[in-house]
């Protein structure tokens, strides 16, 4: 199989990230090419999540810039980043459980419905073509991601494996560019998880989208990414493809520990 | 009137070029193909393959669901006098081998990625497959295997044929002649490798017109298409009927949304083997029992009513006034929606065949409203041999010889069937052809039973499978394996069952316990387990299968031919038996001699009066991995009764 990788799409520079005394991220630095899978790794702690939230705009790094389709920004916000083209999945997902799966999908359009709260509220004039052509898009994702039994039913009741498909599908609703995945497969079993990595090499593969993941299953980080980065303690310690990362002694010390 | 299955397809498309022909739930959407929409894609598919080189008389292999595509694939295919063979889409890569090379097959059709995988990965095993259409690109983009293509750039090479020379395709089409070989259905057989049963155009339409005949079925039949394809029973409904009739048949989104579909659709013809039906039975006990106090107390009053009057008014019997005023009641408050949430509101006819069913679940469905019958066929026979007349309906018989179908039994008790449908040979196999078909066209169905008092068949068994106990209390008696196995089966916590007693003292038996039942069943008396292999060695459970089994044990002991096939022991096995591990076929019926050698050491134990056995066996998974599982079985002992003597 071969896939082209294009330019780098974001560059994170130096990013040092504090809360009061704690330092979550010292001057990291790595970046992320076009269609890549690049995962995140390193132990509890690392500031694994902490990087994701500054490259999604929840966190304000107080140092360092992050570019992004070759714009740099001191840090990002939220709003414009998600208008970039950037979505993500939470590790503790974060759906609307007393909401249809189809629900929670359609609110992933949200940024890409045009007509106003009035007409929709109405289902009007274009308001109605508009939720049609959402519609659509909507159910090729619902397909892609095989979950056509539970448009109807509230996401609270389905299994957690399912849930955090409904989460990506959401992600997938904004039709990113970049995708970022905090621990798609956490809690999962092999089963769901192998499931999982099937859905999101389809996603690099299909849609060409850009996958920045968080992972702590290192047989999976492995299997799927592309290149790697490495954080310890907040700062970056290793960075290259799985194989460099594998045998990179610093990453061995973190993971492993050394005898003394 | 004698003709093909795609001269139908044309006939069709020229009679009624707009009505739907298929549906397929797609995006949330059920998107018609109308049927001249389908011709004309099974004429772009024929021209296709014939451009990749299909020739006349030459095997195709078709492997996925039920897509409309993979049946207009299988009409181009027959349209240039080619013969497909539609394989199981959840059968290992291993088990396609065999069909593939004794047809010689080059060319192949398949759904999806899976499929590829799985053709792929035996292709070194099967040197003349060289062609492989794949109906959904997801997934497929960077593969660069030789004679890998889409679907659609065949149907686009086929279009372009078809437009430069125009009147081919239906020159084609009329080359064919009723009595050409039209399918081929492999076998899942029990034992050895599977058989090739071939049929003609001729066979088949002939049982499917029968069929169809005798329940009335008309134009606008509506269908699901659920089972697969490579079964002989969906391929007679969504396919020769199909296109005899020329009613809709629908293509469920996904195998997980068959309920959410069946709903939707509201089918008016259904068939679907017993274990569906229980399936449905049991979703719904269990949401009653969830349900409030006063919902569960209508909805349980309402059904004993069913029970006493429901069967009799499907039998067309008439009932008293304040009976028929209650079940009008019953009918408004339960009966009407539950038809509805099953998505049977409309259904005129629903089969159930292919096992015996139980009494009580048969009676559920005739008892609400639903014209629930069976009937009896295999693929040998293009299904239909024998069929239950509408008000003649009953669990343990199969149903009336219909028109066409001559019916005797041998003096071993075996039952022989003559029609226009039978088998035209097994495919190069000519000794296997001898031993079923007899030179004056007798067709021997190797099943035991009988023609009762009213006409009706009446199946007991395998008959190379019914046996005699050796030695004990019951010398001598028969012993049928099956009828014992299903007696158990018919209770809900049951799943499977293997009996075992030919040649031995006394009948024992291996069971699975129905892991949703058994776990609701645990729940509801706070009993906890870890999983299947906890649950099933619980001495509640135990004690709960213990009494199932004498209950049966008391029904057999009237019986005048099978009182000695009573169950003396029984244990619960650690695993549910699974056809990936070759404990089952692929439509799902126990391998009794396969299982035997695998549990050797357990059916020793059965008879040598162990109290417990350790037992340890291989797994395999989906993907190919295997793993081993191993636990120390405990024992049941049973209470038998002597045999009621008849005429005492």
């Amino acid at each position: 199989m071969t896939k082209k990788i294009g330019d780098v799409i974001l560059d994170v520079q130096n990013i040092s990230l504090a809360f009061g005394g704690v330092k979550a991220l010292q001057d990291v630095s790595f970046n992320v090419k076009e269609h890549e899978i690049r995962a995140i790794i390193g132990p509890n702690g690392a500031g694994k999540s902490s990087m994701l939230n500054c490259i999604n705009g929840v966190y304000q790094p107080q140092q360092g810039s992050i570019t992004f389709k070759g714009k740099t920004f001191k840090h990002m916000n939220s709003h414009q980043v998600a208008v970039m083209g950037v979505a993500r999945t939470f590790q503790n997902l974060a759906l609307f459980k007393g909401m249809s799966v189809l629900d929670n999908i359609m609110a992933g359009r949200n940024l890409k419905i045009k007509s106003n709260l009035l007409l929709q509220a109405l289902r009007i004039g274009p308001a109605e073509k508009e939720e049609i052509m959402h519609r659509e898009a909507v159910e090729k994702i619902i397909d892609f991601l095989e979950i056509q039994a539970y448009r109807k039913t509230p996401v609270g009741m389905l299994p957690y494996g399912l849930q955090k498909r409904v989460d990506l599908a959401r992600a997938l609703a904004m039709e990113p560019q970049v995708l970022l995945l905090d621990e798609p497969m956490a809690g999962m079993n092999v089963e769901e998880k192998q499931d999982m990595c099937r859905f999101v090499l389809d996603v690099n593969d299909e849609f060409g989208t850009t996958v920045v993941l968080i992972e702590h299953d290192m047989g999976v980080v492995m299997d799927i990414s592309d290149r790697v980065v490495v954080l310890d303690y907040g700062k970056k310690i290793g960075d290259g493809t799985p194989t460099e990362v594998r045998s990179n002694p610093d990453v061995i010390k973190a993971y492993l520990g050394t005898s003394h | 009137m004698q003709t093909t299955f795609p001269q139908l397809l044309i006939k069709h498309a020229a009679e009624r070029p707009d009505a739907p022909a298929m549906r397929e739930k797609e995006y949330g959407i059920w998107q018609a193909h109308s049927w001249a929409a389908l011709g004309k894609l099974v004429e772009h598919i024929a021209c296709g393959l014939h451009q990749s080189g299909l020739k006349r008389g030459e095997h195709m292999v078709l492997v996925g669901g039920n897509r409309p595509r993979l049946y207009a694939t299988m009409l181009a295919a027959q349209s240039l006098g080619a013969i497909p063979i539609p394989l199981y889409q959840d059968a290992v890569g291993a088990e396609c081998v065999f069909p593939i090379n004794n047809a010689d097959v080059r060319f192949a059709m398949v759904e999806d990625q899976e499929q590829v995988d799985k053709l792929l990965d035996i292709r070194t095993s099967c040197p003349t497959l060289e062609h492989l259409f794949f109906d959904e690109p997801r997934g497929l983009r960077n593969y660069s295997e030789p004679g890998l293509m889409a679907l659609d750039q065949l149907i686009e090479s086929g279009k372009t044929f078809a437009n430069s020379q125009p009147g081919w395709y239906a020159a084609e089409v009329a080359k064919a002649s009723p009595n050409d070989v039209a399918a081929m259905f492999f076998t899942s057989g029990t034992t050895g490798n599977p058989k090739g049963v071939v049929h003609t155009h001729n066979t088949l339409l002939d049982r499917a017109r029968a069929g169809a005949d005798f329940d009335k079925l008309t134009s606008n039949e509506e269908v699901l298409a659920y089972l697969p394809p490579a079964w002989i029973g969906q391929n007679i409904f969504s396919y020769a009927q199909w296109l005899a009739c020329g009613y809709v048949v629908n293509c469920p989104e996904s195998a997980s949304t068959v309920m959410i579909d069946l709903k939707e659709v509201g089918p008016t013809y259904y068939f679907a083997p017993p274990r569906v039906f229980e399936g449905m039975l049991t979703t719904v006990m269990i949401r009653m029992e969830d349900a409030g106090s006063i919902k569960r107390g209508i909805f349980n009053y309402f059904m004993t009513v069913a029970k006493r009057v429901g069967p009799a008014r499907m039998d067309g019997k008439s009932t008293g006034a304040l009976k028929t005023l209650l079940y009008a009641i019953g009918n408004l408050l339960v009966y009407g929606p539950l038809r509805n949430t099953l998505g049977f509101s409309r259904v005129r006819v629903a089969y159930t065949a292919g096992e015996a069913i139980g009494p009580d679940l048969f009676t559920f469905y005739r008892s609400i409203g639903i014209n629930m019958k069976q009937l009896y066929g295999s693929t040998e026979t293009a299904v239909f041999v024998c069929l239950q007349p509408d008000n003649e309906a009953r669990a343990d018989t199969v149903g009336v010889p219909i028109a066409g179908v001559q019916i005797k039994v041998a003096d071993n008790g075996e039952i022989m069937v003559k029609s226009a449908g039978l088998l035209k040979e097994y495919y190069k196999n000519p000794t296997a052809t001898a031993e079923v078909l007899t030179a004056d066209g007798w067709y021997h169905t190797s099943d035991a039973g009988f023609i009762d008092a009213s006409g009706h068949l009446k199946i007991i068994d395998r008959v190379k499978d019914v046996g005699r106990i050796k030695g004990g209390a019951n010398d001598g008696a028969m012993f049928a394996p099956k009828y014992v196995e299903n007696k158990l089966k018919f209770f809900p916590y049951i799943k499977e069952v293997v009996a075992y007693g030919d040649g031995r003292d006394q009948a024992c038996v291996f069971i699975n316990i129905d892991f949703d039942a058994v776990g609701n069943w645990a729940e509801r008396r706070n009993l906890p387990y870890a999983g299947y292999a906890d649950l099933a060695q619980k001495p509640e459970v135990y004690q709960l299968i213990k009494e199932c089994v004498e209950k049966v044990n008391a029904d057999l002991q009237v019986d005048t031919l099978l009182a000695g096939s009573q169950v003396s022991r029984f244990l619960i096995l650690h695993k549910e038996l699974d056809a990936d591990d070759g404990e089952l076929t692929r439509t799902n019926k126990v391998r009794r001699g396969f299982i035997g050698d695998k549990y050797q050491p357990l059916i020793d134990a059965l008879y040598n009066g162990k109290t417990e056995q350790f037992i340890e066996t291989v797994v395999k998974f989906e993907d190919g991995r295997s793993g081993s599982v191993s636990a120390t079985l405990k024992i049941g002992d049973c209470k038998t009764f002597a045999a009621v003597k008849a005429a005492a």
